[in-house]
């Protein structure tokens, strides 16, 4: 291994290497006092760039379990039961969960984009209050961080799709445990509202800071299963001149944000707005943010209209099938492209009924 | 609440310098001799990038990168619902109210869309009517700033809703001039003017009441191109981000209106993925040749949606995009006092047609015999407009009425 692959500053690099320390075993069995001398450097540094060169050690470091030809590698056979073991997310609408293989993974970063209005924003939120679910409902009994650089997180939205969460639950305590004694739901919606942390950034120094400090947030919040970043775009997107400079960014966001999700197996979702591309001869809708960020996220999922319902199509995965489903986004959240449209009318009734009601007790 | 606002002002305005972060002396040195002074400076350049300027090693780079962000990241919330945040502006159309849990949200841009003469120039004055009322009245009780970019502001028109709408408080003398001295005028001519207001709306909304903003309307100063995906500087950028913060700091609702220009065979409506064939005769299912201007940022920036559209002699005001509403639809007409639903009771409107912005020719009737005689002309005068577009666009369309 080389000396100039080291972690260690440039200047002291450039040393080393004029001084005739090329490989890392020249460094092995040397003394702080001797190659401060050498260097003309204080021994205080020396004795740091000996400890960079002895935590990279070549091979003659052994790991004992892993059965590494190659240092830090694990088996296939360990990840796919890794990989199994691996809960996902549900997305409450049963057809996107099928193609998806049975909801959001919980090590990936998935992106998600559409045009506006389509529900992204509204799938996020699902997102967030799914992953709250208690372990006896299927769910991962987790904490979300939501990270909102646009302001479309709508307080009275979220509690709408809480309490329809509850009811659910509910409705399957009554359903599927009939022969068990009853079980009150705890819950109430304050409850999933204050397991949301809920992060507001303003400008793309923000975003960026967040993203680095999520690390430490995490390690000190351990229950967190899922960050959703809405949109990943915003800051982005305006007032930016130097384009290589912003695939730079991005591609380090995405870096910090797989990590992340491996390191604490939590599910990352970034949602991302559309834009235009010249391709083929026409415009085409495409995510924005450009072609580099498209191979920086793992799953990509697009949603989009097709004819009078919205559907959600799996664009970019390494390990489920291309595919679209139908889902619908109703009063208590995404829900299933089922028979929907009564459920309208009940909703706009029963406000108006609400409403008379407080006018006539006010009167 | 003034003392909170104040604060985050200050935080999004302010780039936090190194300096003042507390971070250990010899890195913070080394930062400042470098020329990077403020967060951004320094969370704009990767890792790797900073270890060669700053010619100092991974860890120390890595240790301080990551104080630099916790310092700079904003604290979390936990988003409880709290009343004084979540409010709305009712707008007195019921049905319209019931879909928008209360009215026009707090803190968030609420847009109006639709052909010229459709009848959003008359919905902002009815809300800046409903702004300034007292609360005994179910109004905000509070000033109104109104931007208009097109000359289309008519106090007289205004004080025939206030008059019509709220006789019993007009009636009082000295009312009409309290509720419109509450109502404040900007007229920019250009861009840049347009830009200056909006700095001077900024600097007096937390000193001076202002309890609603509305701009009519945003399109009018942008001349021709409106963003349609090549051009990587959309015009109004910033104009979009500054009156969305403004909105979310000052927790007042903002109403913007939007123009309607003709759907060119450019506008995209697929992705690659899917079969462009199936779909070819799109534009035309929904009647509409229409897309609102300012193209797709824009539309992602906006929080609710309202199109105002008419079609067969009728209009209609649809809730396009809500977070919080069905999507429905309402007729409405146009009346002496104001804006009126005709049928509380929406009308549900399934797929992407909810979206689609028809204009088709009202009735010419319909028009005249509903407003002041004042205002006829200029009326008629919009309406010529719409008459052009059918011509032009449609040739197989009958003019009715």
């Amino acid at each position: 291994m080389e000396v100039s692959s080291l972690p260690i500053s440039a200047s002291h690099r450039a040393k080393l290497i004029s001084a005739g320390y090329i490989s890392i075993s020249s460094l092995s069995s040397i003394s702080p006092a001797h190659l401060a001398r050498d260097l003309g450097i204080s021994e205080n540094e020396a004795t740091g760039i000996l400890k960079v060169a002895s935590q990279r050690g070549g091979p003659e470091r052994t790991i004992p379990s892993h059965h590494s030809i190659v240092d830090g590698a694990q088996t296939a056979w360990d990840m796919l039961h890794e990989e199994e073991s691996c809960r996902r997310i549900t997305t409450s609408c049963a057809d996107l969960d099928d193609i998806l293989g049975g909801g959001i993974s919980c090590k990936e970063v998935t992106e998600i984009g559409g045009v506006p209005g389509i529900g992204k924003t509204q799938l996020g939120i699902q997102l967030a209050i799914n992953v709250q679910i208690p372990l006896e409902y299927g769910g991962l009994a987790g904490k979300a961080v939501y990270i909102d650089t646009e302001g479309s997180f709508m307080v009275e939205r979220v509690q709408q799709v809480a309490e329809a969460c509850i009811k659910d639950m509910q409705e399957y305590d009554s359903f599927l445990r009939k022969d068990l004694p009853a079980r009150q739901v705890n819950l109430q919606a304050n409850d999933f509202l204050a397991n949301i942390y809920y992060f507001r950034i303003c400008s793309y120094t923000e975003q960026i800071a967040v993203i680095n400090y999520l690390e430490k947030f995490i390690s000190e919040h351990k229950d967190i299963k899922v960050v959703i970043v809405d949109s990943i775009t915003f800051h982005f997107r305006q007032d930016f001149d130097d384009m290589a400079l912003r695939t730079r960014l991005l591609g380090g966001m995405a870096l910090k944000l797989m990590k992340l999700a491996k390191k604490f197996t939590l599910a990352v979702i970034l949602l991302n707005q559309v834009t235009t591309k010249y391709s083929g001869g026409s415009f085409q809708l495409t995510l924005a943010l450009g072609d580099s960020w498209s191979h920086a996220c793992t799953n990509r999922i697009i949603l989009y209209w097709n004819g009078n319902g919205r559907y959600a199509h799996i664009d970019k995965s390494p390990s489920i099938r291309s595919a679209s489903a139908p889902y619908a986004v109703t009063g208590r959240g995404i829900r299933n492209l089922a028979s929907n449209c009564k459920r309208v009318k009940l909703i706009l009734r029963a406000r108006l009924a609400h409403d008379e009601h407080i006018c006539r007790s006010l009167i | 609440m003034r003392k909170s606002v104040n604060r985050v002002w200050r935080r999004v305005m302010a780039n936090k310098l190194i300096s003042e972060m507390g971070l250990p002396k010899s890195i913070a040195n080394i930062f400042a001799a470098r020329n990077i002074h403020t967060a951004k400076d320094a969370l704009s350049l990767t890792e790797f990038e900073l270890m060669e300027l700053l010619d100092v090693g991974l860890a120390e780079v890595t240790t301080a990168v990551s104080s630099i962000s916790e310092i700079s990241c904003p604290p979390y919330q936990t988003r409880m619902h709290n009343e004084h945040l979540a409010g709305h502006l009712p707008t007195r159309l019921k049905g319209l109210d019931a879909a928008l849990c209360g009215g026009i949200p707090f803190g968030v841009i609420t847009e109006l869309v639709g052909p010229a003469g459709i009848g959003k120039t008359q919905f902002c004055l009815k809300l800046s009517l409903l702004a300034s009322l007292p609360s005994s009245h179910g109004g905000l009780d509070g000033h109104v700033v109104y931007v208009d970019t097109e000359s289309k502001f008519s106090s007289r028109r205004m004080i025939e809703i206030g008059v019509n709408s709220f006789p019993e408080i007009f009636q009082i003398e000295g009312m009409a001039q309290q509720m419109a001295g509450r109502i404040l005028v900007l007229q920019p001519t250009t861009p840049t003017e347009f830009s200056e207001c909006l700095q001077k709306i900024k600097d007096s909304l937390l000193q001076h009441h202002v309890k609603l903003l509305v701009i009519d309307s945003m399109a009018a100063l942008v001349s021709g191109r409106d963003g349609q995906g090549q051009c990587r500087q959309h015009p109004l950028g910033w104009h979009m981000t500054f009156i969305k913060s403004l909105a979310e700091f000052s927790r007042i609702p903002v109403v913007v209106t939007n123009q309607v220009r003709s759907h060119s065979g450019d506008d995209p409506f697929h992705y690659s993925f899917q079969d462009s064939r199936q779909n070819l005769d799109f534009p035309t299912t929904f009647d509409s040749h229409l897309v609102a201007a300012l193209g797709i940022p824009w539309a992602h920036a906006v929080s609710i949606r309202l199109v105002l559209e008419s079609k067969s002699g009728q209009r209609f005001i649809k809730v396009a995009k809500s977070s919080m509403s069905p999507p429905v639809a309402f007729t409405f007409a146009i009346s002496a006092s104001g804006i009126s639903l005709l049928h509380d009771d929406g009308i549900e409107m399934t797929g992407p047609e909810i979206n689609a912005i028809c204009g088709q020719v009202l009735k010419h009737f319909n028009v005249a015999s509903s407003i002041n005689d004042a205002h006829n002309i200029k009326y008629f005068r919009d309406f010529e407009v719409t008459v052009v577009y059918s011509i032009k666009n449609w040739s197989f369309r009958v003019v009715c009425g």
